[in-house]
C-alpha cells in the first residue's frame, strides 16, 4: 500500500470529546497510556453569542492523528477497519484514499478536517 | 447475526457477548467480542453486528482487560484476619466462607429474628436483579435497601410512571426496536426535537440508553432543548437550552404547560380520548405563568414562550429525563410534571415520541415474586413500611433513610448482618455519609461482594466474596432494566479469573442451603432458560444463539389493549387513561397535582445561612471515565481524569481568589469535601458543581486513611431525610455551599497525575494491594 494515499477524515462537528479513539488506538497497537497515535484536542467552550434565545459555543474536540499512526497496518490486514474508526462513539472519523475523502469532506460542507499524519 | 457466539481453537479463541456489568455500568448491553489467549481476555472488539452498538465502544469496555486482570482485584474469598479496619485478611474457599456465612445467619435467624439481617445493594450493575432476591428468597429478611436518600434513581421515576401514566420506563423512541433498519425502517419518524432534562447521555448512558445514539440522531437532523445548569456539549448545541437552577424544574415544567394550554396548542385529540384531569392540570398551572416561573429558575420569559410553541409546533418530538429529575427533594413532582408534559403533547407511544414499555418484565417480575419468601408478619415489619407505605410500596425495598435511623436507633429493632453487594456505600451512594459509616460499625457481621477493596469492605467487613466481571460469567442484558427493552442480550462467559462467582451464581448456592425450595435451577443457564421460556419461548442457549433477541414492537399500544393486563384499551392505571390528577399519589398522601417547591436549601429558603454559604452546590454529572466510584484505580481512564474536581464560573473563582488547578475546600453546614478546581464557563454562575463517588485506591486502605474515603467526599455536604412526603427523591443536586483555597501545602503539592508511566501505575497499585 503506498502510505500517502491515505488518510483520516474527522467529521469534528459531532465529536463529542469521549477519547475512544485515543484508547482503541492504544490497546490496538498494544501502547501505554502515554503513547498516542491519535490525540485528542479541544477549543472552546468559548461563549460566541451570550443572548439566551440564540446562544451560540464554539466548543469542538477535534482528535489529531499522529505520527504514529499506521492506519492500523494489522487490522488493514486483517480486513477490518482501524480501531479508531471502528470504535468511534459518534462515527466520525473515516479511513480512505485521500482524494475520496477529500470529496467525502466537501460532501459533508463544515467542520471536518482530512488529515495525512 | 453469525451463528456461533465462539469461535476459534481451545487456546485461541474469540466469543461474541453482550456487555453488562461489572465493572459498571447500567444495562446498555453493548456488542463486543472477546478475543481470549492461553485462558487470558487480551483484546475487546465493538461488535459491528450488534444492531444498537454497531461496533462502537467506550474506553470502560476498552479497557476491560485493565480492570479484570488489575492487581489490586480481589479473586479469592477472605476472611478478616486482623481487626476490623486494619485490612488483614486470611484466603478461604467458597465452602469455607458459605459455611461460616450459613452459621451466621441460622444464628441471627433463631436469636433475633430474621428481621435484623439487612442487604444493602447499590445502582446500576446485574446485582441490581439480584440483591433483593438474595435477601427475600436466600437469607429470607425482609429488609434491603439501595441506601441512597430518597431512592433518588431509577425507581422513584419507574413508580412515578406506573402510578400517572401505567407503562414502563418512558424512553425516547431512537428506533431502537428496529434492528434491521433502525432510523430507516418505515414504521419509525425521526423526532424534530429531542428535549433532554437533567441527563448527559453521552457520558451516563443511563437506563440502558446507548448515549451516542442522540448523535445519530443529530446527524439527521434531530434539534436538542435541554435543561441543564450546566452548559453540556449537547447543551451548546442545542437550539434552547435552559440553565435553570437546580433544583427548580418543576416550576419550568409547569410554565411550559401553561403555555400549551392557555395557547390551546396541545394535543387536543390525546387529552381528550386518553387523559383524565385534564381541568384540574390546567386550573393547577396558572399559578405557575412563564413570568413567575421564569423569576424562580433564573431563565428567560421568552424562552419559556418560545420553547413551548415550537416543540408543540413540531411534528414529532420526544423528551427525555435523568437521574437529575429526582434528585430533589420536589424531585417527584418534576418527574410527574414531565410525565404530563409527554402526554399533554401527545408523544406517547407515536414514532418518534416515547416508547412504551409494560409495567413488568421478565426478570423483574422474578425479582418482584421472591418477596413471596417473606411471610406477611415478617414483611410488615421491615424498615419503613409504616412512616413511608408509598416508598415501600412501590420499590418493594426499605426506605433507605430510614435505614439509617433505625441502624443508629435500634428502634424498632437493632440490626445485627449486613450483606453489601454492589456498593462502595460511603464513597458513593451515602448522604451524610459519617452517620452511616458510625451506623455500620455497629454492626456485628458484614459480608461484602465486590471486586476491589472498597474503604467500607476494609473497614466493616468480615468476609469478602468475590465477584466476577461480565466476561467471566453467563448471563442476560435487557436494556432499560427490561421495562422498555428493545432486545434481550446474551452474556457468555470467556474466561476464568481466581475464585470469582457472578451474583447469580452466588444466590444459587447458597439458596440451594438456606431455601433450596426457591431455587429449582441447576446453574445460571438453567436459570435463564427457566424464566425465558415463560416469557418469549427462548432458552439460554437459543438467546446466545441469537445474539440479540429482538422484541416485536407496535406503537399506539393504548389504542389496542396492548398495555393492559386485562387487554383492554387504555393505559394501565386506575382509571384506565393518563392520569393528570395522580389518584395514586393522593391515596399516599401526597398532592394529585404537580406543585413547586424550593429546595431546602438555597438562597430562597434559607437566605441567612445563604449569607454564609452563597453558592448554590450541585453534584453528580458524570464523566466518560468512570462508572460512579469505579475505575479510579484503572491506570489509563485515570491518566485521562486524573483528580476529582468542581467546576466554578470564571467571574466566581476570581471572586474568592481561585485559579485552575487550585485545590479548594466545599464547605457547609453539614461537611466539607477538597477538590480540584475547573474553572469553566459552562456552570451557571452562583453554582458550583462538584464530583461525586470520589475516592483514591492508590493510598493506604486501612483506617483512618481509609483509601482517603473521606478527603473528596462530596456527599458530606448533603443532608440526611430532606425528602419527599412519598419518601422518594431527595436534594443531591440542590444544596448550599462557600468555596476557598485550602491553605493546606500537601494538597498543592499534588502532581498533576496520580502516575506519569504505566510502570509507575503499577508499583503504586501493587504497593496497595489487599493482601490475600
Amino acid at each position: 500500500m503506498a502510505e500517502k494515499r491515505y488518510g483520516l477524515l474527522i467529521n469534528f462537528g459531532y465529536c463529542t470529546g469521549c477519547h475512544t479513539c485515543e484508547v482503541a488506538c492504544q490497546k490496538a497497537h498494544g501502547w501505554s497510556f502515554d503513547e498516542y497515535g491519535i490525540k485528542l484536542t479541544q477549543i472552546g467552550p468559548l461563549e460566541t453569542n451570550p443572548d439566551p434565545l440564540a446562544r451560540e459555543w464554539e466548543w469542538d474536540y477535534i482528535p489529531v492523528p499522529l505520527s504514529k499512526c499506521d492506519f492500523c497496518a494489522e487490522r488493514l490486514a486483517e480486513g477490518k477497519d482501524p480501531s479508531c474508526v471502528h470504535h468511534c462513539l459518534a462515527k466520525v472519523i473515516e479511513f480512505g484514499d485521500i482524494s475520496e475523502l477529500t470529496e467525502r469532506a466537501k460532501e459533508i460542507g463544515s467542520k471536518t478536517a482530512v488529515y495525512i499524519p | 447475526m453469525r451463528k456461533e457466539w465462539k469461535w476459534g481453537t481451545d487456546d485461541d479463541y474469540y466469543v461474541r457477548t453482550c456487555g453488562w456489568s461489572p465493572p459498571g455500568d447500567h444495562p446498555v448491553g453493548c456488542g463486543m467480542i472477546l478475543h481470549v489467549k492461553d485462558g487470558k481476555l487480551v483484546d475487546v472488539e465493538g461488535d459491528p453486528e450488534h444492531p444498537i452498538s454497531q461496533g462502537r465502544l467506550c474506553i470502560r469496555c476498552l479497557t476491560l482487560p485493565e480492570y479484570i486482570y488489575h492487581p489490586q482485584r480481589i479473586i479469592h474469598p477472605l476472611k478478616r484476619a486482623g481487626e476490623r479496619g486494619e485490612n488483614k485478611w486470611q484466603r478461604i474457599t467458597w465452602d469455607e466462607a458459605y459455611d461460616i456465612i450459613e452459621e451466621k445467619v441460622n444464628f441471627f435467624k433463631e436469636n433475633y429474628g430474621a428481621q435484623s439481617m439487612i442487604v444493602l445493594g447499590g445502582t446500576g450493575r446485574e446485582a441490581t436483579l439480584y440483591y433483593a432476591p438474595l435477601a427475600y428468597a436466600v437469607l429470607g429478611t425482609p429488609n434491603c435497601s439501595v441506601p441512597l436518600s430518597g431512592n433518588a434513581c431509577y425507581g422513584p421515576r419507574c413508580a412515578a410512571t406506573q402510578f400517572a401514566v401505567g407503562i414502563g420506563y418512558p424512553e425516547i423512541d431512537y428506533a431502537g426496536y428496529f434492528h434491521e433498519n433502525r432510523y430507516d425502517d418505515p414504521q419509525y419518524k425521526l423526532p424534530e426535537y429531542v428535549w433532554i432534562w437533567g441527563k448527559e447521555p453521552l457520558r451516563s448512558n443511563a437506563d440502558g440508553f446507548f448515549g451516542h445514539a442522540i448523535i445519530d440522531m443529530m446527524k439527521r437532523g434531530t434539534q436538542l432543548i435541554v435543561t441543564d445548569p450546566r452548559v453540556t456539549w449537547l447543551a451548546a448545541h442545542a437550539k434552547y437550552h435552559f440553565q435553570i437552577r437546580p433544583g427548580t424544574d418543576t416550576a419550568l415544567s409547569l410554565a411550559l404547560m401553561n403555555v400549551m394550554i392557555n395557547e390551546d396548542i396541545y394535543d387536543k385529540e390525546f387529552v381528550e380520548s386518553w387523559c383524565w384531569g385534564f381541568d384540574d392540570l390546567k386550573e393547577r398551572v396558572q399559578e405557575y405563568t412563564p413570568e413567575r416561573c421564569a423569576e424562580i429558575c433564573d431563565v428567560p420569559a421568552e424562552m419559556i414562550y418560545a420553547a413551548a410553541r415550537d416543540f408543540c409546533a413540531a411534528d414529532s418530538k420526544s423528551i427525555q429525563w435523568g437521574v437529575a429529575t429526582v434528585m430533589a427533594q420536589n424531585g417527584m413532582q418534576i418527574v410527574q410534571s414531565l410525565l404530563y408534559l409527554m402526554a399533554i403533547t401527545g408523544i406517547y407511544d407515536v414514532p418518534g415520541g416515547i416508547t412504551c414499555g409494560k409495567v413488568s418484565s421478565a426478570l423483574g417480575a422474578w425479582r418482584y415474586s421472591t418477596t413471596g419468601e417473606i411471610s406477611e408478619d415478617l414483611w410488615n415489619i421491615r424498615i419503613g413500611t409504616s412512616e413511608y407505605p408509598c416508598s415501600a410500596v412501590a420499590m418493594s425495598l426499605n426506605q433507605p433513610d430510614m435505614v439509617l435511623d433505625v441502624l443508629e436507633s435500634e428502634e424498632p429493632y437493632k440490626l445485627h448482618m449486613a450483606w453489601i453487594n454492589s456498593t462502595s456505600l460511603i464513597s458513593c451512594i451515602n448522604q451524610a455519609p459519617d452517620r452511616w459509616y458510625d451506623a455500620y460499625k455497629k454492626l456485628d457481621f458484614v459480608v461484602v461482594q465486590e471486586l476491589f477493596m472498597t474503604p467500607i469492605a476494609a473497614a466493616v467487613g468480615d468476609i469478602i466474596l468475590p465477584t466476577s466481571t461480565f466476561p467471566e460469567h453467563d448471563g442476560i442484558v435487557m436494556p432499560h432494566f427490561g421495562r422498555n427493552t428493545n432486545f434481550i442480550g446474551a452474556m457468555n462467559k470467556a474466561i476464568e479469573v481466581g475464585d470469582c462467582r457472578s451474583d447469580l451464581e452466588v444466590c444459587i448456592t447458597l439458596g440451594k442451603r438456606l431455601n433450596p425450595d426457591a431455587w429449582p435451577y441447576e446453574d445460571a443457564k438453567d436459570f435463564f432458560s427457566q424464566q425465558f421460556m415463560g416469557f418469549i419461548g427462548k432458552t439460554f442457549e437459543d438467546i446466545r444463539e441469537l445474539g440479540v433477541y429482538e422484541p416485536p414492537y407496535e406503537y399506539r399500544k393504548y389504542e389496542k389493549g396492548l398495555l393492559r393486563a386485562d387487554g383492554d384499551i387504555g393505559f394501565e392505571t386506575i382509571t384506565g387513561k393518563v392520569e393528570l390528577r395522580a389518584t395514586m399519589f393522593e391515596a399516599w398522601g401526597d398532592n394529585a397535582l404537580p406543585y413547586y417547591q424550593e429546595p431546602p436549601y438555597s438562597p430562597v429558603s434559607t437566605p441567612e445561612l445563604s449569607r454564609e454559604y452563597p453558592y448554590v452546590l450541585t453534584t453528580g454529572a458524570r464523566r466518560f471515565t468512570a462508572f460512579h466510584s469505579e475505575h479510579k484505580m484503572i491506570p489509563t481512564l485515570r491518566h485521562i481524569d486524573p483528580w476529582p474536581t468542581v467546576e466554578i464560573n470564571p467571574q466566581d473563582a476570581a471572586k474568592e481568589g481561585i485559579e485552575q488547578n487550585d485545590w479548594v475546600c466545599v464547605e457547609n453546614n453539614f461537611g466539607q469535601a477538597v477538590l480540584r478546581a475547573d474553572i469553566v464557563p459552562t456552570i451557571k454562575p452562583g453554582v458550583v458543581h462538584g464530583i461525586h463517588a470520589w475516592w483514591y485506591p492508590e493510598e493506604d486502605i486501612s483506617e483512618p486513611n481509609m483509601g482517603g474515603a473521606w478527603k473528596s467526599n462530596i456527599n458530606r455536604l448533603i443532608p440526611h431525610e430532606y425528602i419527599s412526603k412519598l419518601g422518594l427523591a431527595a436534594p443531591l443536586k440542590s444544596s448550599i455551599c462557600k468555596i476557598y483555597k485550602v491553605p493546606d501545602n500537601n494538597w498543592a503539592s499534588h502532581p498533576d497525575k496520580p502516575w506519569k508511566t504505566e510502570a509507575q501505575a503499577k508499583s503504586i497499585l501493587t504497593s496497595q494491594q489487599s493482601n490475600q
